[in-house]
């Protein structure tokens, strides 16, 4: 499996933001500009090194590629082990675009609220977090050493956590706290699978360890498995967000900076549907089989019962949040619907939504910091004032409706075309959540630009003021993605779809016979 | 094997292997020197002396802990048993020791120090200005020292006898400690009154204890016991009645649940430094004795006293947990979780293994750092009457002093068992030395507790940085050179346990064999 690069992508593309965070947190308060553009500086050069990985990363060559292994804790099996098969890669490549664009999207929030009030938060302490948040979330996605992916998984809550506590807006302590305690008690029984499992290790192969490969080829008990799969999924299941385990976004993404939010909606969360993947798939074969029915039911409860909760909402984060919660539950149906396609769809939705509600987060932050206030009501008619700014919000939300020639259209009639062949009702049933996420999208859209102007929005000075030349730069790579993996998705799929098909063939299911559209990539 | 004085007609004394018992002759020795320089040096030469000699002494308890370690016998007539536990825990026992002890000594943050000798001349009375005036009580050193030996010569006590001396040792000095703050004089009395009241009881109970075993065995040697165990002859009534009694002893100093009451108390109302004392090297030597205790002398036989221990971890585990959730005072939520964290290392305990001996030594040497700093940082959150141990009062920290508020979530985190400190490592250790023993249910109970317990200390890390300081928040003295050192131990040694745990990790696993 070692790949032929002797160069260690994995681990300098992990210390790279590491070395960034320490950087950025030694320098001086009192200049901002200089820690906002090292800052910068480091994520783009994140960007750069990710794009150097992409373009050595070879589509038809060995499952995981990448790879490196230093050892770390001896006694209990532990090591620094990376690498990334396609999966993993995409969601690097995510990463490394979005933490640059959200660095410039977030460039004023530490230095006020969304809501306008004049912040007293540090500076370089903001910066320094989002650094480290990048490079704990690249060690999730590059780690395969199942302790390594713990240590990372665990480790993400602690920025994210300083992130929307120190820097969210209204009820960010309570959000922080919840996020974290819901994450928390989450890890805590994957950790106790995870000790599960390392202990049959000890017993089947004579020594325990960690190591991703060693671990996928044990035989563990059906009983057993259905045990240690419940401990992870539960884990990835709070982290995705899925229904039932759902409650805490909402209050993190309403409560958050709306860059952070992108980040926490678009990349952080999609540990546990990469986790899902990753670990319960291969390592749990027989259990992720048998528990498939249930977690499909509550995927497609997800579906619809967060679309319909976001039709609710009137607060702007708060109604993103949801429709992110519809979209986990989409790709979740993706995952477990066992069949390449659909499961191909699912790691493209973890991509494109990524991108999309990325956008559409950074865009309500936008508007939010324009109006002071993150409720719908507070809008009406804001189109007149923003034509721009409108426009783009207008793409980002069809590109999370889905709309035909949007990135995210490829990836969900991939979902619910791959499901449809093996689930049949729980792929018409979830197409109903597509209607719902045209209803959620288009009035949102309605309520806030178009109509009658309100007229308190004459009175808020900035609303005068349509995207500013970073807004623009902000935007436009996302625009761009979306609209180019929208009519253009091979690429990614190239890179996707082999890691999935060996993931189901870890699993011991191959695609049903082709009814219908099988056979076109 | 050392024992053949029982041949001998008339009284013969036992081989002694002097250099073995050389770290506890040290810290007595030392101690007793710190008695007489009480007595015969003058007041302002006693503070220097007497820290000297602590710290002196503890560094060289620790040389001669090194200096012996790899060897395994007993001495002493098999009264003191030099084997891996023993020196393993000696050794936690002088390295926290020496990092409670810099807190003891420690002048700047409270000018004068900690402590009075007179704790009980009534307040405002002229006696009461002109002690206020001095400087502390010096007697703290040698107490101290005493206290420390006895921990060292208790987890290296081979029979019950001794265990019982030792246990005697190091609980009467701490008792002392307990009621000798300069600052809320009542509360650390009434905490010495309780901690004494009940500690006399458990003692109690732990010679009674003693007592019904030596009806059962014959004798109270470790090795007899776990000989007589073994046969199936014996009144298993008296064996029951005493390790149940022995239990209650050894489980009321490491603060289980139901034994734990007196830790609240007696934690919020001991000077700080003593607590911070009483939380890292109690605990080390309680969890020694108890090693010894359930691993050594009662194996699993004709009794199987495990379900009742299980029982005890997962309601020490839960009750820790969920009364640290109610609390409003950081001494008293850093109490509860002390008593959640008896629950997590007892977990290592019941795996009954070698990998749940090492992975129990690690975790009270992993705790005992952490928690030694954490009291550290609560010495220097201060406002004029002392003290701020409210958590109203430390509001805002994080914007008065980032340093302090940085390194104290950090400590927190690592309580709360992130990984990359050593909370994590540690609790990785004993929660996979039990499962690999099958305590599948303590394991559970464990995560869900440690869950629960992360929202306590979230909320200490809510308060410090996302609420807003108020007009009183303490000022954060500027620690001496002692704390401030204290406290860089304590912190390096949690993150550096938790970054790079292979080389205590196998010291530990290297030194789990015991010798009977």
């Amino acid at each position: 499996m070692t790949g032929m690069q002797a160069f260690p992508f994995l681990s300098v593309l992990t210390l790279l933001p590491l070395v960034g965070a320490i950087v950025v947190a030694t320098l001086p308060r009192d200049n901002p500009r200089l820690v906002k553009a090292t800052a910068l500086g480091f994520s783009l050069a994140v960007a750069a090194f990710a794009g150097l990985m992409w373009a050595a990363y070879n589509v038809t060559g060995d499952r995981f590629q990448f790879r490196e292994s230093y050892p770390w804790i001896p006694q209990w099996g532990v090591k620094f082990t990376f690498a990334a098969d396609g999966i993993a890669l995409v969601m690097l490549a995510l990463i490394a675009i979005l933490t640059p664009i959200v660095i410039l999207a977030s460039w004023h929030d530490a230095e006020r609220t969304d809501t306008g009030e004049p912040g007293r938060r540090s500076v370089p302490a903001f910066f320094a977090l989002l650094l480290a948040l990048e490079c704990t979330m690249i060690g999730v996605f590059a780690a395969a050493d199942v302790f390594l992916f713990f240590v990372f998984f665990e480790a993400m809550l602690v920025p994210m956590y300083f992130l929307i506590g120190s820097f969210g807006g209204a009820r960010r302590q309570y959000a922080a706290v919840k996020f974290f305690v819901y994450s928390l008690a989450g890890s805590a029984l994957l950790l106790a699978a995870l000790i599960g499992l390392w202990v049959i290790s000890a017993d089947q192969l004579g020594q325990a360890t960690f190591d991703w490969a060693k671990l996928s080829q044990l035989d563990i008990s059906q009983n057993t498995q259905r045990w240690l799969f419940l401990g992870f999924f539960v884990a990835f299941a709070v982290k995705a967000p899925f229904f039932p385990f759902h409650t805490w976004l909402p209050d993190a993404g309403g409560a958050a900076p709306a860059g952070t939010a992108a980040i926490l909606v678009g990349v952080l969360d999609k540990a546990g549907t990469f986790g899902m993947l990753r670990y319960c798939l291969p390592l749990f074969p027989d259990a992720s089989r048998y528990f498939a029915p249930m977690v499909l039911v509550i995927a497609l409860i997800g579906v619809l019962y967060a679309a319909l909760l976001a039709i609710g909402q009137n607060d702007l984060k708060r109604l993103v949040s949801y429709t992110s919660i519809s979209h986990f539950g989409f790709i979740g149906i993706g995952i477990f619907a066992f069949t390449s396609q659909a499961g191909t769809g699912a790691v493209l939705y973890m991509v494109t939504h990524g991108l999309a509600t990325g956008l559409l987060f950074l865009v309500v932050g936008m508007l939010v910091v324009r109006r002071g206030s993150a409720l719908i009501s507070d809008f009406g008619g804001a189109g007149k004032l923003l034509p721009v700014l409108s426009g783009v919000f207008f793409i980002a939300g069809l590109a999370s409706l889905s709309l035909p020639g949007t990135a995210p259209f490829v990836s969900e009639f991939l979902v619910l075309l791959g499901a449809f062949s093996t689930n049949q009702w729980v792929a018409v049933l979830a197409t109903l959540g597509v209607v719902l996420g045209a209803g959620y999208v288009l009035w949102m859209y309605q309520r806030t630009m178009q109509g009658t102007l309100n007229p308190t929005l004459t009175e808020a000075p900035r609303m005068r003021q349509d995207l500013t030349r970073r807004e623009v730069v902000v935007v436009a790579p996302l625009v761009a993605l979306i609209l180019l993996l929208g009519v253009y998705p091979k690429p990614v799929i190239d890179v996707i779809e082999p890691a999935v098909q060996a993931t189901l063939s870890d699993l011991g299911v191959s695609d049903p016979v082709p009814s219908s559209a099988k056979g076109d990539k | 094997m050392a024992t053949r004085l029982l041949a001998a007609p008339e009284l013969k004394l036992p081989d002694i292997d002097y250099a073995a018992l050389a770290p506890m002759l040290i810290l007595f020795g030392a101690a007793c020197v710190g008695v007489l320089v009480e007595a015969f040096v003058p007041r302002r030469l006693r503070y220097r002396l007497q820290v000297s000699l602590a710290i002196g002494g503890l560094v060289a308890a620790l040389v001669m802990v090194v200096v012996v370690s790899g060897r395994r016998f007993t001495t002493a007539g098999a009264a003191i048993a030099v084997d891996g536990p023993a020196l393993f825990l000696q050794g936690t026992v002088a390295v926290l020791g020496l990092v409670a002890m810099l807190l003891i000594a420690d002048r700047t943050v409270e000018p004068g120090g900690s402590f009075i000798s007179q704790a009980s001349v009534a307040v405002g009375t002229p006696a009461d200005r002109q002690q206020s005036s001095q400087p502390g009580a010096t007697e703290v050193y040698p107490l101290a020292l005493f206290a420390l030996g006895g921990m060292m010569m208790f987890v290296a006590a081979n029979d019950l006898l001794t265990l019982f001396v030792a246990l005697e040792v190091f609980s009467l000095p701490l008792y002392l400690l307990c009621g000798l703050a300069r600052r809320r004089r009542l509360l650390s009395q009434e905490a010495a009154v309780k901690y004494f009241l009940l500690g006399a009881f458990s003692s109690a109970f732990f010679l009674y204890g003693v007592a019904l075993l030596y009806g059962f065995a014959g004798t109270v040697q470790m090795a007899g016991l776990r000989r007589a165990v073994g046969e199936t002859d014996r009144n298993s009534t008296l064996l029951v009645l005493g390790l149940s009694m022995l239990a209650v002893g050894l489980l009321f100093k490491a603060a289980a649940v139901p034994f734990h009451v007196w830790t609240p108390d007696v934690y919020q109302g001991a000077p700080t430094p003593v607590t911070a004392l009483m939380a890292a090297c109690t605990k080390a030597a309680a969890f020694g004795g108890l090693l010894r205790v359930f691993v050594i002398a009662f194996p699993v036989g004709a009794v199987d006293w495990r379900p009742v221990l299980v029982v005890i971890a997962i309601v020490t585990m839960l009750v820790g947990a969920i009364l640290a959730v109610t609390q409003t005072d950081i001494k008293r939520l850093l109490a509860y979780s002390s008593i959640a964290n008896a629950g997590y290392a007892l977990t290592g305990v019941l795996a009954l293994n070698r990998e749940g001996v090492a992975s129990t030594m690690f975790y009270v040497l992993a705790y005992g750092f952490a928690v030694l700093a954490a009291f550290g940082i609560v010495t220097l959150v201060r406002d004029p009457d002392g003290e701020a141990t409210h958590l109203a009062r430390w509001a805002g920290l994080g914007r008065r002093s980032p340093l302090v508020a940085a390194l104290f979530t950090f400590l927190l985190l690592a309580f709360v068992g992130i990984p990359l400190t050593s909370g994590f490592t540690s609790k990785f250790a004993v929660f996979s030395a039990a499962l690999g023993a099958d305590q599948v249910a303590l394991v559970i109970v464990g995560m869900v507790s440690s869950a629960i317990l992360a929202f306590p200390y979230l909320r200490v890390v809510v308060l410090m940085y996302l609420s807003e300081p108020a007009e009183d928040t303490p000022t954060v003295s500027v620690p001496g050179v002692f704390t401030a050192t204290s406290l860089t131990i304590g912190v390096l040694a949690t993150a550096v346990l938790g970054l790079a745990p292979e080389a205590v990790l196998d010291i530990a696993s290297q030194a789990a064999g015991f010798v009977t």
